[in-house]
């Protein structure tokens, strides 16, 4: 019942609620472009611990000495020269919605938080530009030993060890040009750590979004979920529109332990003119299961594979994305996973929608060690094209190095059937509604995994880029 | 005089360049039910979608009234609304989409106000019962994986949840076994009263069985050549199209 007078709020939306920005008057804010001294004033007025500015430094040699990946989408607009790394709003760390500053909070409020918060989320960690202002946690999950702080106060905390530990094991600085900036100017995320035998029962999620003009965002996303603990974390994005070119490299790295299991879901809904290079990736333990839920909207130009590796016996992923590319957007998404211990599984289902000249692609990898025998891998995944100007490819492969695995990939192409847009009009819907509804129809396998709330964003949002017939197009 | 819902004159129209109808004409009243009977190839089916508005056919001469109102050149939706349904011989299959929030939504569009979803559902539940579907059904895809039969009654479901003030039945019998045949003209037979109209196409007698005929025209090469009352309807059945197919000739 809630589900249906939840979509039915669809149509009231504010279409301007995506697309507002403020006034901006950071604190700090570095030149544009990246040299050592940066680095190193980033680390001090971050006060990092010393391994940390050693590995911000290694970070920006490695940078400096990898080239840009060539394979992809073209990222010429993308000068880093110009982009302001680091960019904080002028108010600390805060527990209480009360204390956070007006402007901000007018965001937020516009973002829906304090209302999501209200509707018993979990906790609510939000990144405005590149530092969390406003972080809370409900106090039943804490009694239940879980931390969820944001990636600084992690840093210096009791945990400190915990995250040294862990920090960009999984995704090295050498692993890519972006992976290494990000090693060299992360700023703000996210910390969670669920103890064993924990189940966190209420989704926790973060919602952050990018607001200065030339702001790059490079935010840590650290997850450890011990043995036989469950959690599922949210990360919802948007980001208002703007003319200069944008950068976004985040961090995501996940640790399953044995038995536990994580869900991830994001929704990110860039500006038209962010070019999102972000790079997650978990590894499963034996027995232990990670489901990722992925909704990409916006963007100029978007990389992003999620990447699973399944290291412990029978470790399962799941993997279930969207990805909507209107005028003038490149997407290049899909999903990565190592097979490396015996009987792992993999499922990953994939739709993409293109329009009025988006570009979608899907790029998979799926590879299958000698060892690990007795695997299951399936890929399906679906485009629907709306008009002859958009464009949908698929890349996937396959690396699969012994004899007992159970491998399969479908891939589909499609358009809207004029005839089905009669039937529907035939009832009265209008033709814009009717291509949306079988649009929405379409998305309708990855939104039912959503929390009702994101549903009903990825619905809108999905709306919103039907009927957007004005999307800028970057000027970089 | 009862009122004059659809009046359709002079109509000429075609699909692919190919002219399916030539010079068609049809008045129906409130209150009457019509029933248009041919040969396969003759326009049947093209007369429904025509008068629908489906973008595939280009109306080349020729006037679609109703109520009054030239809807000729008017988009599909905008007549839906006008109150004009077609059960479909082929329903579309829309995945992702259920069957109640279809309905649903088509209701809110075609009556203009927002709906009350109690009573609506409460509804639904009921007229779903006197079609024996299962109430699962409104959860389900819309159409999608629907047997031929169980796609036909949810297009009488969803005549009787828009409840339209002309109906116009594309051989709903079609691909129906006896007891969906009855369960079918049951829920027609309960849509239809003195303010709305039904126009049945159809090559088939059985699903005419308990209503009360007024007209039968008769439709070949894109015109109807013959009208009469509901005793056409046995002829047919006995000795075909045949005669009509041959004056048509000459």
């Amino acid at each position: 019942m809630s589900n249906t007078l939840q979509k039915n709020k669809i149509e009231e939306v504010d279409h301007s609620l995506y697309d507002f920005k403020d006034a901006v008057h950071p604190s700090f804010e570095t030149n544009a472009g990246l040299t050592p001294e940066i680095v190193e004033q980033i680390s001090r007025e971050k006060g990092d611990p010393d391994w940390m500015r050693a590995f911000r430094l290694k970070s920006l040699e490695i940078y400096n000495q990898l080239s840009v990946p060539e394979w992809g989408p073209p990222i010429d607009g993308l000068d880093m020269n110009n982009i302001v790394a680091y960019v904080r709003p002028d108010t600390p760390m805060r527990g209480k919605w009360s204390e956070v500053p007006s402007d901000i909070k007018n965001t937020f409020e516009r973002l829906g938080i304090p209302e999501a918060e209200r509707k018993s989320l979990a906790g609510v960690g939000a990144q405005y530009d590149s530092e969390v202002v406003y972080h809370n946690v409900r106090e039943e999950v804490a009694a239940q030993g879980v931390v969820y702080t944001d990636m600084e106060s992690a840093l210096k905390g009791k945990y400190a060890d915990m995250v040294r530990e862990h920090f960009m094991k999984l995704v090295p600085p050498t692993d890519h040009k972006f992976a290494a900036l990000h090693g060299a100017v992360w700023s703000g995320g996210s910390f969670v750590y669920v103890p064993a035998g924990v189940k966190v029962e209420i989704p926790l999620q973060s919602y952050f979004r990018l607001n200065a003009p030339g702001a790059g965002q490079f935010e840590h996303t650290l997850i450890i979920v011990d043995k036989g603990a469950y959690l599922h974390f949210i990360e919802g994005c948007s980001a208002p529109k703007y003319n200069v070119a944008n950068l976004h490299a985040g961090c995501v790295e996940l640790f399953v332990e044995e038995g536990a299991r994580l869900r991830y879901s994001t929704i990110e809904n860039w500006s038209k003119n962010m070019y999102n290079l972000n790079t997650k990736r978990a590894l499963v333990k034996k027995g232990g299961a990670i489901e990722w839920v992925s909704g990409s909207f916006g963007s100029h130009t978007s990389y992003l594979y999620p990447m699973s590796v399944l290291q412990g016996e029978g470790a399962r992923m799941e993997f279930t994305g969207i990805t909507f590319a209107g005028r003038g957007q490149q997407l290049d998404t899909g999903a990565k996973v190592v097979h490396a211990a015996p009987h792992t599984s993999s499922h990953i289902v994939t739709k993409s929608i293109s329009k009025d000249g988006g570009e979608c692609t899907y790029r998979s990898a799926v590879t299958i060690a000698k060892n690990a025998v007795g695997c299951k891998s399936s890929v399906s995944c679906e485009s629907l094209m709306l008009d002859s100007k958009s464009r949908s490819d698929t890349i996937p492969a396959m690396d699969i190095r012994n004899d007992d695995a159970d491998v399969g990939h479908e891939a589909k192409i499609g358009r809207i059937s004029d005839d089905a847009v009669f039937y529907l009009m035939s009832r009265g819907i209008s033709e814009e509604d009717a291509r949306a509804m079988i649009v929405s129809g379409f998305a309708e396998p990855i939104s039912k995994e959503l929390p009702v709330e994101y549903a009903v964003e990825m619905n809108n949002l999905i709306k919103l880029e039907m009927d957007d017939k004005s999307a800028p197009v970057c000027k970089a | 005089m009862a009122e004059k819902l659809l009046e359709v004159s002079g109509l000429h129209a075609s699909v692919e360049d190919k002219e399916i109808l030539s010079g068609l004409d049809l008045n129906v009243s409130a209150g009457e039910t019509h029933v248009i009977m041919g040969p396969n190839g003759a326009g049947k089916s093209t007369l429904g979608n025509v008068i629908l508005g489906n973008p595939e056919y280009i109306i080349n001469a020729g006037k679609i009234l109703f109520e009054g109102a030239d809807i000729t050149r008017e988009k599909t939706d905008a007549r839906a609304r006008r109150g004009i349904f077609m059960s479909f011989q082929s329903p579309e299959e829309v995945p992702g989409v259920t069957l109640e929030d279809f309905l649903r939504v088509s209701k809110t569009a075609v009556t203009g106000k927002p709906l009350k979803v109690f009573a609506f559902k409460k509804q639904l539940k009921k007229t779903m019962a006197a079609l024996n579907m299962d109430e699962s059904y409104a959860q389900r895809y819309l159409n999608v994986g629907f047997s031929g039969g169980e796609k036909k009654k949810a297009e009488i479901l969803q005549m009787l949840t828009l409840q339209p003030k002309l109906a116009i039945l594309d051989e709903t019998d079609s691909g129906l076994d006896v007891d969906a045949v009855r369960i079918v003209s049951e829920g027609i037979r309960q849509y239809k009263n003195e303010s709305n109209a039904l126009l049945i196409i159809t090559h088939n007698a059985k699903i005419l069985e308990g209503l009360k005929v007024d007209y039968v025209h008769i439709l070949t090469d894109g015109k109807i050549v013959h009208t009469g009352g509901p005793e056409l309807i046995d002829e047919i059945s006995r000795d075909g199209f045949h005669r009509w197919e041959e004056s048509a000739a000459q």
